[in-house]
């Protein structure tokens, strides 16, 4: 379980949010501009907030009456960027690989084929992020995120740069994602078409507070 | 055709080894400091900025004066370096290769700091978030996407180094074998009758030299960029 009680200042924009979530997929939703992005930023460890607590099952990754502020490398939180941030200079086999390099662990190929076959991308491994369509990167930013072995995967809308047809492409792949269910997720989304099918839980998000938290019936 | 005298050979292989020496112990330096402009704020940074850059605006002799007053012999840092360490630069090819270094400096430093800057730090971010430190994402990522501006960055400073005149002469002045350079071998050169026609063979020397740095920089460069792009 993921529990989040942050505060933070940006400029003038107030952000003040709890809510906890329990497994499956749940949405960070509201529109854009609401501070929804540096919510899971400061659940990676990218952005430290002024006070408050951040917990995922029994370990506290951000405490700020503790004084504990886990690094973002030890926080072993998988991140899907909304541009996909993949490595240019490394090919999609490197940058799949790359978690796994980092964190130190012998190769698992079982681990590797299954999360391959799941986002269909073992036709891509030799080539280099720069020959992907933006389909295929945000697979392959999902691949690479999962193959860290996180306990925790982050979804910053990750459609969002892909059109109606690439978006309807992708979409499949993240439900299998969540049924899969070994990995919770957190996914941040302005648009409720999309996360309608992927969300089990909602948490809205409006002027940098929590407006409801529930169901899909709040994705209106 | 060209007719070195053993002499003219023996400063074209110094200036060989002072650059490459000054050019090989700076790198390091100026890719910590081009990564410390580049993606850190601190106290004095502007100040910093400006000591560096200082060799490129200072006239040659001035630097070259400065290192003696501040490494010569009878200077208290350079006898308490000569005492405990054995390091003694004056009169020394060390001590050429120090003022080539500090002089090629900036040179150096410039292209790896905009490379530097030119990287996404989002990926940066991105590389921490799947379990590596800060020195491995230094190592797997910021070095890997600079390589176009090191190589750019090593290649000036070589050049400079291996032209570097001024500061060379004052610091450790002109002695064949020891610091006698291809520039200092030219200037000797130019001073004695009947010098012209060996002062020209050592021109032609190092124009060969400097194109031939040039090609190989500018070769190193298309491959680094074709594999940051892909194949």
């Amino acid at each position: 379980m993921l529990s989040v009680q942050v505060e933070k200042t940006l400029g003038d924009f107030r952000l003040d949010i709890a809510f906890a979530s329990e497994s499956g997929a749940t949405v960070l939703f509201g529109p854009s501009g609401t501070g929804k992005t540096s919510i899971i930023n400061m659940i990676a460890g990218l952005l430290r907030p002024d006070r408050g607590r951040i917990a995922l099952d029994d370990t506290v990754l951000f405490d700020s009456a503790a004084g504990i502020d886990v690094p973002p490398h030890r926080r072993r939180v998988g991140y899907v960027f909304q541009e996909g941030r993949l490595f240019p200079h490394l090919s999609v086999k490197s940058n799949l690989d790359y978690g796994r390099w980092m964190g130190g662990h012998a190769a698992d190929p079982v681990a590797f084929a299954h999360v391959v076959d799941l986002l269909d991308i073992g036709a891509l491994l030799a080539r280099r992020p720069g020959k992907l369509s933006g389909g295929e990167r945000q697979r392959v930013a999902i691949g690479r995120a999962l193959l860290s072995r996180p306990r925790l995967l982050l979804l910053d809308e990750p459609l969002a740069s892909l059109d109606a047809g690439r978006k309807a492409e992708i979409l499949p792949y993240l439900e299998r994602l969540r049924d899969d269910a070994q990995v919770p997720m957190i996914y941040v989304s302005h648009d409720a078409t999309e996360v309608k099918r992927i969300a089990s839980d909602v948490v809205r998000i409006e002027g940098g507070r929590v407006a409801a938290t529930g169901g899909v019936e709040l994705l209106g | 055709m060209l007719e070195l005298s053993p002499q003219d050979w023996i400063a074209v292989r110094l200036s060989l080894r002072i650059a490459l020496v000054a050019t090989a112990v700076s790198l390091p330096f100026g890719i910590a400091m081009a990564y410390l402009l580049a993606r850190k704020n601190f106290w004095g940074k502007s100040l910093v900025d400006a000591l560096i850059h200082l060799p490129l605006v200072l006239p040659p002799v001035v630097t070259g004066y400065l290192l003696l007053i501040a490494v010569g012999r009878k200077a208290p840092f350079g006898a308490f370096l000569a005492d405990n360490f054995g390091i003694v630069f004056s009169f020394r090819w060390t001590g050429a290769a120090l003022a080539c270094g500090i002089m090629a400096f900036p040179l150096l430093v410039r292209p790896i700091r905009l490379s530097i800057e030119a990287i996404d730090a989002k990926l940066e971010d991105a590389a921490s978030t799947l379990g590596a430190s800060r020195l491995w994402v230094f190592v797997t990522v910021t070095l890997p996407l600079a390589l176009p501006g090191i190589i750019a960055g090593t290649m000036l400073g070589f050049a400079k180094a291996l032209g570097e005149f001024g500061a060379t002469i004052t610091f450790v002045s002109n002695i064949p074998g020891e610091t006698q350079t291809i520039s200092a071998a030219i200037y000797t050169l130019t001073q004695v009758p009947d010098g012209d026609s060996a002062a020209l063979q050592l021109v032609i020397v190092s124009i060969v030299i400097s194109i031939a740095a040039l090609v190989a920089a500018e070769w190193f460069a298309r491959r680094a960029a074709a594999r940051l792009h892909g194949n």
